[in-house]
């Protein structure tokens, strides 16, 4: 239950400052100021913007399906925000400690298709429609690489645990597992221990370094998975207007963009746990300099959670910033582009990194 | 399949760039520019950062005599309905009252002759082509740099000029007309005392039609008029060009 609460606060006090951020990172890479009026430095704008949205009709267009168009963001938002109930957020501090978290991860994500086809459909216009097709099958070409990218450290860490996954890879290694050893870069040959060293060395995409490119193709098909730009042809502003959304106004509308920046972060963190070490500090020990000691913190101690929580969350949210940061940057791909990349780049490349990850699981045995 | 790995090369290597000029832009919006007008030498100087201002708060300084709001120096028109004549969209509104004498002098000398009772600019009309103030002959009618007058209602694009109260109309109005009464009354003594006189013409000017033209200027002229352009300056230059151009008149 305390899970529950955290999350749904953090997830809305995240979007508030996400979106403020957004704004602002756009501006300032285009050389603008951003918004500056409401509070300082524009700080309260995303509030203001808020306090609007909430007020502001809900609008069922007329030739609209209602039962469909209806619960349309509900289901979007309830299938992001239910992925975020088994992530462990610090060592002891968990919604649910499922034993398949990742597996059931994967498949509730899935399930916002479900709700963007309900909204896309149930608006009963071209645009709408246009938008949910274009995202369904968006999201289910990026599922294959992004599920291929995550089988290659389920393949390394041979449990589909979080938590297990995230104590694989730090200086607590042994709470879970009394044999398990950390070698320099996953090979047993090289004899180098890193099992008390700790820091990002012991993270994943040290442990196998073939994980720097499933990190790239998991970050790839993540953003796609989130329809971010430079996949955001779901709802590409200037094709489609909005896209699945383009009918829905106030409440709604707002569930709709609290699920993007939800799942933004939800794919943060799970792109943080699988691959650059979940709560576990980046600072190796260092000979007497025991830095990561100092900075991980038993865990179920109070040190550990809040030292686990500051990492794992500023991971997170630098990942998010890289997101904004590349939505910035990069034009949007074109449909047959964006399929292209998929199924001839991404999809080859993670299936050949499924059979080194197993080869690279018999080095570190 | 060569192409296959060339794509896979670009890709990484545009992506990069991509990034890289993002970055730089994301770091260099630490700085933002200095509102400096596009005169100053520096202004190009300034290519990173910032570009946008915070309108209100900051301004990035125009010319002095910018081409942008019509003003008046009431004071110193003489009311020739010049500026009303080639306004090619007829936005300056001018009601002059013609005065029995001269009344004062402008700032350079010119002596005034016609009140104005309205001097209206219609700023909403205003195609801000600039010619009232070159045919303007006391330099009264300019341009100021000041761009930021917009309304709610267009009607309060209407500048008033004109500083006379309706009483003051009134009595000048008056005055004029017992003076032309008067005048009316001595001609007909003098024609009747002298008839066939050409004489009468010149001094006629009074009861001409209500428009001025230039005619009181030219008569005052001979009187003492140290300078006059004929030659009509063009106002838009900086203040220190058109101080020379004047100082070179």
């Amino acid at each position: 239950m305390y899970a529950f609460i955290f999350f749904l606060t953090f997830l809305l006090i995240y979007t508030i400052f996400a979106v403020y951020a957004e704004r602002k990172i756009s501006a300032f890479i285009q050389d603008r100021y951003g918004p500056m009026e409401v509070g300082y430095y524009g700080l309260l704008q995303t509030v203001a913007d808020l306090l609007k949205l909430i007020q502001k009709e809900d609008i069922v267009p007329a030739a609209a399906d209602r039962k469909l168009f209806k619960p349309g963001p509900i289901v979007v938002f309830v299938a992001v925000f239910a992925g975020f109930a088994v992530l462990p957020l610090t060592s002891g501090f968990q919604g649910a400690e499922v034993q398949i978290g990742l597996f059931y991860l994967l498949a509730i994500i899935s399930l916002d298709v479900v709700g963007i086809l309900l909204s896309g459909w149930g608006s009963n216009s071209k645009y709408a429609l246009f938008g949910a097709m274009r995202s369904v099958a968006q999201i289910i070409s990026y599922e294959i690489p992004l599920g291929l990218s995550i089988l290659c450290v389920i393949m390394i860490s041979q449990t589909l645990s979080l938590q297990e996954i995230i104590y694989q890879q730090g200086i607590y290694a042994q709470n879970i597992d009394q044999e398990a050893v950390n070698y320099l870069f996953g090979i047993k040959a090289l004899g180098v221990e890193t099992t008390n060293v700790g820091g990002f060395l012991t993270w994943n995409i040290f442990r196998a370094p073939i994980f720097f490119v499933a990190y790239l193709i998991f970050f790839i098909a993540s953003l796609a998975e989130c329809n971010r730009a430079p996949f955001d042809i779901p709802e590409a502003e200037s094709e489609l207007v909005a896209g699945f959304h383009v009918e829905y106004s106030g409440f709604r509308w707002a569930l709709i963009m609290l699920s993007e920046y939800g799942l933004m972060l939800l794919v943060s963190f799970l792109g943080a746990i699988l691959f650059l070490g979940g709560w576990n500090s980046p600072l190796p020990n260092i000979g007497s300099v025991a830095l990561a000691d100092w900075t991980t913190g038993e865990p179920g101690t109070v040190a550990g959670h809040l030292w686990g929580a500051f990492w794992l969350i500023g991971k997170a949210l630098l990942t998010v910033a890289v997101q904004m940061w590349i939505r910035w940057t990069y034009p949007r791909l074109r449909l047959d582009q964006l399929m292209n990349l998929s199924w001839k780049y991404l999809t080859p490349a993670a299936i050949i990194l499924v059979l080194l990850s197993a080869l690279w699981r018999l080095l570190m045995i | 399949m060569n192409d296959y790995w060339k794509n896979i090369r670009t890709t990484h290597k545009t992506l990069k760039t991509g990034l890289k000029i993002t970055a730089r832009h994301l770091k260099a919006a630490r700085n933002s520019r200095n509102p400096m007008s596009p005169k100053n030498e520096n202004y190009f100087d300034q290519q990173n950062g910032i570009m946008t201002t915070q309108y209100p708060k900051e301004v990035i300084p125009v010319p002095h005599h910018g081409r942008y709001k019509l003003h008046n120096e009431i004071d110193d028109c003489i009311v020739c309905d010049k500026c009303a004549k080639i306004c090619p969209v007829d936005c300056i509104d001018i009601e002059p009252i013609r005065s029995p004498e001269e009344f004062g002098k402008t700032s350079d000398g010119t002596p005034k002759r016609i009140y104005a009772a309205r001097f209206d600019i219609d700023m909403a009309k205003c195609c801000f082509c600039g010619l009232c103030t070159t045919v303007c002959p006391t330099e009264c009618l300019t341009m100021t740099d000041e761009y930021d007058f917009s309304e709610f209602d267009y009607k309060e694009h209407n500048f008033e000029f004109g500083e006379m109260t309706p009483l003051e109309i009134l009595e000048k109005k008056k005055a004029f007309e017992e003076y032309t009464a008067k005048k009316e009354a001595e001609k007909k003594t003098k024609v009747e005392s002298s008839p066939k006189s050409k004489i009468p013409i010149k001094p006629k000017i009074g009861g001409g039609p209500a428009k001025p033209a230039m005619k009181p200027k030219i008569s005052g002229a001979s009187a003492s008029k140290p300078k006059i352009p004929i030659r009509p300056r063009i106002p838009k230059k900086d203040d220190g060009e058109s101080n020379q151009n004047l100082d070179k008149d």
